[in-house]
């Protein structure tokens, strides 16, 4: 391993929150990869005479109003909402970093796509994300598009400004005056030196798409309700929120736990990936 | 020789990092007297800027502290007291009211939302108890006594609005409002223009003969050293490793590394076999060697490296009245 | 002497649009020979490092002919320029923005290679001959520039540039931002590689003593106009123009037993934006006469290529002072 790779490691091992941020991920992901083994029940399997019982030895985080599984939801629901979080990451940060580093870098294409990025974040996130779901359809690739949509300019904005310091580096005048091609510019000097922004913004996208999706679930506008998420399943036990709590708190604390930890994680790798910080702790 | 203003002894400075505690200054012992001039000179990594620092109580905290010797100023009021150990609160009022600092880059050093004007007036009234028409008279006072043409406009200017010179006398003004008795200056000039450079220093010059003040003049710049020192302090690798007066030490370098610094000038170029000129150099580079404790530190570079020198930490040792070298065989020098 | 390798004539460069336009190059003219060293020296706003960047072609000039190797490429398309990308090459101020912290020195001088199809089969044994021919082992071919001090990644920066075995080199302050006892070792090498290579370079500073040291001739720059050019001996020791009289007497030189604080030249370098008229030079020259507000001065002949840009001769008013 190289020194860069273990400079990271220590500083991982020496922030105790990052690391437990980033453990705590990993169990979710974990869990929910091997949801068919872990979960103890089937997330569908409806007893209707085991309806909204609290929880017990039986059912850890008790039942639904279906009688479904709480915890098996959840298990299952880590899937989706976790997939569709990742999704709209991939997403985003593939779009954005195209366009960000295009409009960095080349002056004339610069003024139009800032222009639609400008015009996008004028908007507010969750209402954006509603109109584009209820003009393309409540599906759970709908949610992924519509939300990647919402969060794509951010990555532009992050890239490009990076773009636009990178691009004046020497080392990138070097590749011109060697007649290095644009896109092995584009790829190799620009992309290469941009990519910690962008994994710092993957990880806050992260969280607020695990959030959003919840949110547009939960008013009916995201994911159909026969598809457990976290959202979902909030949406659904609403109504019976006073008699059987445990239906939305525990969808609830996992959506505040990964959220967090995901931010966390941002933060941490700000301030882990800023070279100011080298020597100085 | 009159009693020194700053006496800086056997100063050490450790920093605490994430790869362990390192010593940038282990062994200065540097002494500035009223009206004189004394350069502590030193490449990247010596341990000059540093130093400074530590004369200044402006070490980043909690990372840096002084760890050994002292760092003895003499008051306006006659008793001497160690910067080392006294209190934050202490150093802060002296430094402005006796003890003033100019930096490299003057940018960074003023504050953008504030004019010419107000920071020195800003900085008088805190030190010299004055009103504020007083203070922006005397901000004035000052615009006009580090030479800027039309003062009185000068005054209303924010930073932006000024050349790097400009702004570096502007720097000055403020470090002069309150008529220091020592001024650190911290390669003042590096960021500007030969011409300008020129200027600036003839103005630290004038000021230093016209309120008798000392400087200590932190530079990597030999030819300036030259221009403006009365007394040199060659840094490296942490330790001073030789001190003498300017023209004694340039002629008779009594330490191989500042024979060899003085012979990488371009100026000293000669004519190789080739019929080209070549600088002598010194090989290698500072790398660590202010990890190095127990052997000389410029060892691994030095061309006149002996088995002792690599066994025993040479002291810095006096030779006649004036002058120092931390090297075991300077007599061969 | 042989035809150059290359020849500006009337090179200007404005950056922006009136009222905020930068004059950054003003009819700057003058030739590199081969195997010639050509000194550019100026302070802030001289243009100097514009100059470089104009003659390789990573700006593109307002006005004025570049030739290279007797071939304008003033307008070339960028496709075009591959011959001169392939002759003509670059070295850096700063060593460590210089190097893609991204890439292994394999890869820096791999990508130097490969965008000119040089040494297929080879690359890695050419490589290592690179890192000799700069005086580093082969081993640090796989090394990041992290692990590098600033005089070896100028080392690294200068073997990028010399992959390509160029005729020519733009020198950008390529040792100021170096430690003395550093920038010697580098000052050696390219003393070194000059000579074995047969290279020509177009050298900017702003340090005469090094100019002094490794140019054949100089070019001086104010506001972005030539004021002197000529043999560097000959303009050291016989400077006709009061700017580079000036520049000379205020380079602090490290001489105990000199003059100290020499003679000062007055007020700031003007703003590029709005240069003077006439003489750029005559808002602080010690000599300047009503004239030199009107025209822009023409170059006067001294002798042996020596020539400078002054109504007056600075050298007859030392005389007659």
């Amino acid at each position: 391993m190289n020194a860069p790779a273990l400079l990271f490691l220590r500083r991982l091992f020496r922030r105790k929150l990052v690391l437990l941020a980033a453990l705590v991920l990993l169990a979710i992901v974990v869990v929910a990869l091997a949801a068919p083994w872990v979960s103890p029940f089937d997330p569908g399997a409806m007893r209707v005479v085991r309806r909204l019982r609290p929880p017990s030895a039986e059912h850890w985080l008790g039942t639904d109003e279906l009688g479904r599984d709480v915890l098996s939801r959840i298990i299952y629901g880590a899937r989706a909402s976790l997939g569709i979080g990742f999704s709209v990451v991939l997403a985003s940060c593939l779009t954005g970093t195209l366009f960000g580093i295009l409009a960095g870098y080349d002056r004339r294409l610069d003024g139009p796509i800032m222009r639609v990025v400008d015009a996008l974040m004028a908007l507010p996130d969750i209402l954006l994300a509603i109109f584009l779901v209820a003009v393309l359809g409540a599906s759970a690739g709908n949610v992924v598009l519509a939300l990647a949509i919402v969060y794509t300019p951010r990555v532009v904005r992050v890239v490009r400004a990076s773009t636009l310091v990178v691009r004046e580096l020497p080392f990138v005048e070097a590749a011109r005056a060697l007649g290095v091609g644009t896109p092995r510019i584009l790829t190799v000097h620009i992309l290469l030196n941009v990519a910690s922004p962008i994994l710092i913004q993957a990880t806050f996208i992260f969280a607020y798409a695990v959030l959003a999706e919840a949110g547009l679930s939960f008013l009916g506008a995201g994911v159909p309700p026969e598809i457990p998420t976290w959202g979902t399943m909030i949406a659904s036990g609403q109504q019976y929120a006073d008699r059987a709590f445990w239906t939305v708190l525990y969808p609830g604390l996992a959506i505040v736990l990964s959220a967090l930890s995901l931010q966390i994680l941002g933060d941490g790798l700000r301030d882990m990936l800023d070279p100011k910080l080298r020597k100085a702790l | 020789m009159t009693e020194p203003l700053l006496s800086i002894e056997d100063l050490e400075v450790r920093f605490r990092t994430e790869d362990g505690e390192v010593a940038p200054v282990t062994g200065v012992d540097v002494s500035v007297a009223p009206g004189e001039t004394v350069a502590l000179v030193g490449e990247s990594g010596s341990g000059k800027s540093v130093s400074s620092l530590a004369v200044m109580g402006l070490l980043p905290r909690p990372a840096g502290r002084v760890a050994k010797g002292r760092i003895l100023y003499r008051t306006k009021a006659g008793e001497t007291i160690d910067l080392a150990q006294a209190s934050p609160d202490r150093v802060r009022r002296l430094r402005g009211a006796e003890i003033a600092m100019i930096f490299q880059e003057p940018m960074t050093s003023l504050n953008p939302v504030l004019t010419a004007g107000e920071q020195i007036a800003e900085s008088v009234r805190l030190h010299l108890r004055l009103d504020r028409r007083g203070a922006l008279r005397r901000a004035q006072e000052m615009l006009e006594l580090v030479e800027i043409p039309a003062a009185a406009k000068r005054l209303h200017d924010y930073p932006h609005q000024m050349s790097g010179g400009m702004r570096q006398r502007v720097m000055i003004a403020l470090a002069m409002a309150c008529n220091p008795r020592l001024l650190i200056a911290d390669e003042p000039t590096t960021a500007l223009d030969v011409t300008i450079q020129a200027q600036i220093l003839a103005l630290i010059d004038r000021l230093r003969r016209e309120t008798g003040m000392g400087v200590l003049f932190i530079t990597h710049n030999l030819g300036v050293v030259a221009e403006v020192a009365d007394r040199v302090a060659v840094m490296y690798a942490g330790r001073i490793v030789e001190t003498g007066p300017v023209g004694d030490l340039f002629r008779h370098p009594r330490h191989p590394y500042t024979a060899g610094l003085l012979d990488s000038l371009p100026a000293r170029a000669t004519r190789g076999p080739d019929g080209r000129r070549h600088v002598r150099s010194i090989p290698g580079s500072l790398g660590r060697a202010a990890a190095i404790r127990d052997a000389c530190a410029f060892a691994p570079r030095c061309d006149r490296v002996r088995e002792e020198c690599r066994r025993t930490a040479p002291p810095l040792e006096a030779i006649g009245v004036d002058r120092a070298a931390r090297c075991l065989f300077w007599r061969e020098m | 002497m042989s035809n150059p390798i290359l020849a500006v004539d009337g090179l200007t460069k404005r950056f922006g649009r009136p009222p905020a336009q930068v004059r950054a190059v003003e009819d700057v003219s003058f030739t590199v020979a081969p195997g010639e060293v050509v000194g550019l020296v100026g302070e802030s706003g001289s243009g100097k490092s514009t100059i470089g960047r104009l003659a390789l072609r990573l700006v593109d000039p307002t006005a004025g002919t570049i030739l290279f190797d007797g071939q304008d490429v003033s307008t070339l398309p960028e496709r075009r320029l591959t011959p001169l990308r392939r002759r003509a090459q670059m070295i850096f101020q700063d060593p460590y923005a210089s190097l893609n912290p991204r890439l292994r020195v394999s890869g820096i001088l791999g990508e130097a290679l490969a965008a000119h199809g040089l040494a297929r089969g080879r690359r890695r044994e050419r490589m290592a001959e690179l890192l000799d021919l700069v005086g580093l082992p082969p081993e640090h071919l796989d090394r990041f520039p992290h692990e590098f001090s600033g005089g070896q990644r100028q080392r690294i920066g200068i073997a990028r540039a010399l992959a390509v075995e160029p005729g020519l080199i733009v020198a950008d302050e390529p040792v100021s931002a170096l430690d003395v006892s550093v920038q010697a070792q580098v000052l050696n090498l390219l003393q070194d590689l000059r000579a074995r290579l047969n290279l020509a370079m177009l050298f900017i500073s702003h340090d005469l003593d090094v100019v002094e040291l490794l140019c054949d001739r100089v070019v001086v720059l104010y506001l972005g106009r030539v004021m002197e050019i000529g043999p560097t001996a000959e303009v050291a020791a016989r400077p006709r123009h009061p700017y580079t009289r000036a520049l000379l007497a205020a380079s602090p030189k490290a001489d105990p037993d000199g003059a100290r604080i020499a003679r000062l030249l007055k007020g700031d370098i003007p703003s590029p934006i709005a240069p003077p008229s006439g003489c750029v030079f005559r808002t602080r020259c010690p000599l300047a006469v009503e004239a030199c507000a009107r025209d822009v001065p023409p170059m006067h002949e001294a002798g042996d290529g020596h020539r400078f840009a002054c109504l007056r001769d600075a050298s007859e008013m030392r005389e007659a002072a």
